[in-house]
């Protein structure tokens, strides 16, 4: 399946050449497939590439892995909250987003899409075979729900980071902590419901933050009445 | 489904070859003909641009009108003898007669694959040989923009399998290379790459080059056709993604072109509303809208002001049909995304005109506003295709309208998610500060959905950029502290600076007009 090449480095430098240079020949169709085997592998990430692949088997449907489609779509639901999944779902025709894992992981997104974490948890756990293919997947999500919660609160009560996050207890704790040594995050006494955590301070969660560009004005304006002043 | 999408086809019976027969002979040349072949030839070989575009724009037109209302123009075998059978301008020629064909009449088949052929010889010359001409921008636009219409022409034919004929089958199969996807891609990549037109602009930014200071022209003796051919290819390749859906890579595709200027895309009207219009529906479906909102603003006005200069053209109903559209587009987005500080005053009215109560239905988000919805998108959208290979196994099926299907399925998918949110705009509205609870009671939820919707809104109103920076297009902005909303309404801030330095500038103006009055 996989060509085995010990520069590991060069050959995704090649993939990125041929999806600049060349990404309308279907020759490049087995490196593009292998690329993605090892975003996933190497738990990095090339939307470009992905989508190269996608057009591709849009144009030879009968080369198209659905294998390697799920693991496209998985790789851009933790890509969120870029639109990447939609992105890849323009591509891949009706009949083929009606097969069972195709329709599980658009569930999975409309939840993230909605914010609705805990259905989210609870499908992915029954889906496990989907997600637990793709290493980094868990910590991809949790990223992307704090990102949400930071734009959306100042503080947060407990119970609702947790259900967003799906940490609890103990672990929880130990996430809490290690947020609050490295990013800023001050966990308080909430009145009588238990922790409330202040997240970093933000211009989505504090508009007073927000950088007021509109009465800036540039220098060159300016000139224009040096000679008025003069 | 909405009916509003239709497969536009010339008028004439559709592939009935007998129909283009009927009192046209190929070989007669009238006089005109000769003569307008003859002085074109002589302008391309001494390179007179304007003159030209004069016969490219006007006389072609008059003369197709006059003489070949419904009939093709002569062949180009009874022509080539007057033109030195000089292989290029024949080439030039076809183009031109297949394009007159595409436009009043239907194409057969077998006119469709010989126009594929032509072009691919055309583009072979320009390519692979040193091409000393000059050519209007007009006809070089007209050209991409052509072959690209005639490959979405294509797909669409080949994907209606249903009624074709034995003949039609053989046919599709024995010239399966013709308007195949790769080909039109790798064309416009070519032309792209070969001209070098990336680095050109890049270096003309730095000084280095000239290229839109001339308007793509060169002159000192050389030829524009091939750079002019990259630049505009840009475009093509934009407009073709956008075929397929793949919104990304078309935007990355015309990301050497700053749109924010003029340029040599704003040389010619039809690439002006073509960049824009398919840049624009790009951004709506990656769900930038304030980008999307922002674009269609300036053309539209542009548009407004400039309509009446091109009444005569053979472009008008087209840039009429286009102006439509894109006012669909502009009702679209602004009720995903309620920005009306964004849209100038003359758009606006024009847009309530049009739009004003389907808006009004749309931000409703019942099912009525769903089927606004689709008819606008429906309307206004590209033509989509499917570029693979059709299948000839029985039964023969139609499929053109399958990749429309899919995007209008994934569009109405978007706006759903986005429901809930005009419900807690609403609100948010009236409010300063309200509890968590008290919301959830008047919409009627708990308090678990009420922080699912809020977490949505800040979502879908947070749209990421190009540079994975994060953009706010609320209108209207909250946070919460534990349970208590907070809402936050983003003011326009006057613009003081601007205001003054304006009034300065002008009051200097007054008063040097006075200082010239001279009193008896």
């Amino acid at each position: 399946m996989g060509r085995e090449t010990p520069k590991q480095q060069q050959v995704s430098y090649t993939v990125e050449q041929l999806v600049a240079v060349n990404p309308y020949n279907p020759d490049i169709l087995p490196d593009l497939e292998n690329y993605v085997n090892e975003q996933v592998s190497s738990q990095t990430y090339s939307l470009d590439a992905n989508l190269c692949l996608l057009r591709l088997y849009q144009f030879e449907p009968e080369r198209m892995s659905p294998q390697i489609v799920a693991r496209i779509l998985v790789k851009a639901l933790m890509a969120m909250p870029a639109p990447d999944f939609s992105l890849c779902l323009f591509l891949i025709p009706e009949r083929v987003q009606m097969e069972e894992q195709f329709k599980t992981l658009i569930v999975l997104s409309h939840y993230l899409e909605t914010g609705r974490f805990r259905q989210f948890w609870d499908e992915a756990a029954k889906s496990r075979h989907i997600v637990e293919a793709v290493p980094g997947f868990e910590q991809a999500i949790q990223t992307y729900a704090i990102r949400v919660l930071s734009l959306t609160y100042q503080k947060i009560p407990r119970p609702v980071l947790a259900e967003a996050i799906n940490i609890e207890g103990l672990s929880l704790d130990k996430f809490l902590e290690h947020q609050a040594a490295n990013s800023g995050w001050i966990l308080e006494k909430g009145h009588g419901r238990g922790q409330l955590i202040v997240l970093p301070r933000n211009e989505f969660n504090h508009p007073e933050l927000k950088k007021s560009a509109a009465d800036t004005v540039p220098l060159e304006h300016i000139t224009r009445i040096f000679p008025i002043l003069g | 489904m909405a009916t509003g999408y239709d497969y536009e086809e010339a008028p004439g019976t559709y592939d009935d070859a007998n129909h283009q027969d009927i009192g046209y002979d190929p070989n007669f040349v009238p006089d005109s003909v000769k003569s307008f072949v003859v002085h074109l030839y002589r302008h391309i070989r001494e390179k007179n641009v304007y003159e030209i575009h004069q016969m490219y724009e006007i006389s072609f037109q008059t003369l197709s009108d006059r003489l070949f209302k419904d009939t093709p123009w002569p062949s180009v075998d009874a022509v080539a003898h007057y033109v030195d059978n000089d292989q290029v301008f024949c080439l030039l020629y076809r183009e031109m007669w297949f394009r007159h064909l595409y436009a009043r009449l239907s194409p057969t088949l077998k006119q469709r694959i010989d126009s594929w052929d032509n072009y691919c010889s055309l583009f072979q010359v320009v390519l692979h040989r040193v091409v000393n001409m000059q050519l209007p921008n007009q006809w070089l636009w007209d050209m991409v923009d052509e072959f690209v219409y005639q490959f979405q022409s294509f797909c669409q034919y080949r994907a209606k399998m249903k009624n074709k004929t034995e003949q039609e089958i053989a046919l599709l199969r024995q010239f399966d290379q013709a308007w195949n996807v790769y080909g039109v891609l790798n064309y416009l990549q070519a032309f792209v790459e070969k001209s070098n037109i990336i680095q050109i602009l890049e270096q003309e930014k730095e000084g280095g080059e000239q290229f839109t200071a001339t308007d793509g022209y060169d002159y000192s003796g050389g030829s524009n056709v091939l750079n002019v051919l990259g630049y505009f290819s840009m475009v093509g390749l934009l407009r073709v993604h956008c075929l397929l859906g793949d919104y990304q890579t078309g935007l990355k595709c015309l990301l050497p072109i700053d749109i924010s200027q003029q340029g040599v895309y704003t040389s010619v009207i039809g690439s002006h509303i073509a960049t824009i219009y398919h840049y624009g529906f790009a951004n709506l479906m990656m769900r930038r809208y304030v980008e999307a909102i922002h674009e269609f603003n300036k053309i539209l006005l542009y548009i407004y002001k400039t309509k009446q200069y091109h009444q005569k053209s053979p472009q008008y109903e087209q840039i009429l049909k286009k102006n439509e559209q894109m006012y669909a587009l502009l009702a679209i987005c602004l009720s995903l995304c309620p920005q009306v500080k964004l849209v100038e005053e003359t758009v606006n009215s024009q847009l309530r005109e049009k739009y004003g109560e389907k808006m009004a239905r749309m931000q409703r988000y019942d099912d009525e506003a769903f089927a606004i919805y689709d008819e606008l998108f429906s309307y206004a959208c590209p033509k989509f295709i499917t570029p693979s290979a059709p299948s000839f196994e029985e039964p023969l099926v139609n499929y053109n309208q399958d990749a429309y299907r899919l995007q209008l399925k994934l569009f109405l998918y978007e706006v759903k998610q986005q429901q809930l949110l005009s419900g807690v705009r609403t609100f948010l509205k009236v409010y300063s500060t309200i509890s968590l609870g008290k919301l959830a009671n008047y919409m009627e939820v708990d308090e678990t959905t009420l922080r699912s919707i809020l977490l949505t809104y800040k979502h879908k109103t947070h749209a990421v950029d190009s540079d994975g920076k994060i953009i706010s297009n609320a209108d209207l902005d909250f946070y919460i502290d534990d349970d208590m909303i907070h809402v936050v309404e983003s003011k326009s801030v006057k613009r003081y600076g601007d205001y003054f330095l304006r009034q300065i500038v002008k009051l200097e103006g007054v008063i040097t007009d006075m200082d010239r009055i001279k009193l008896e």
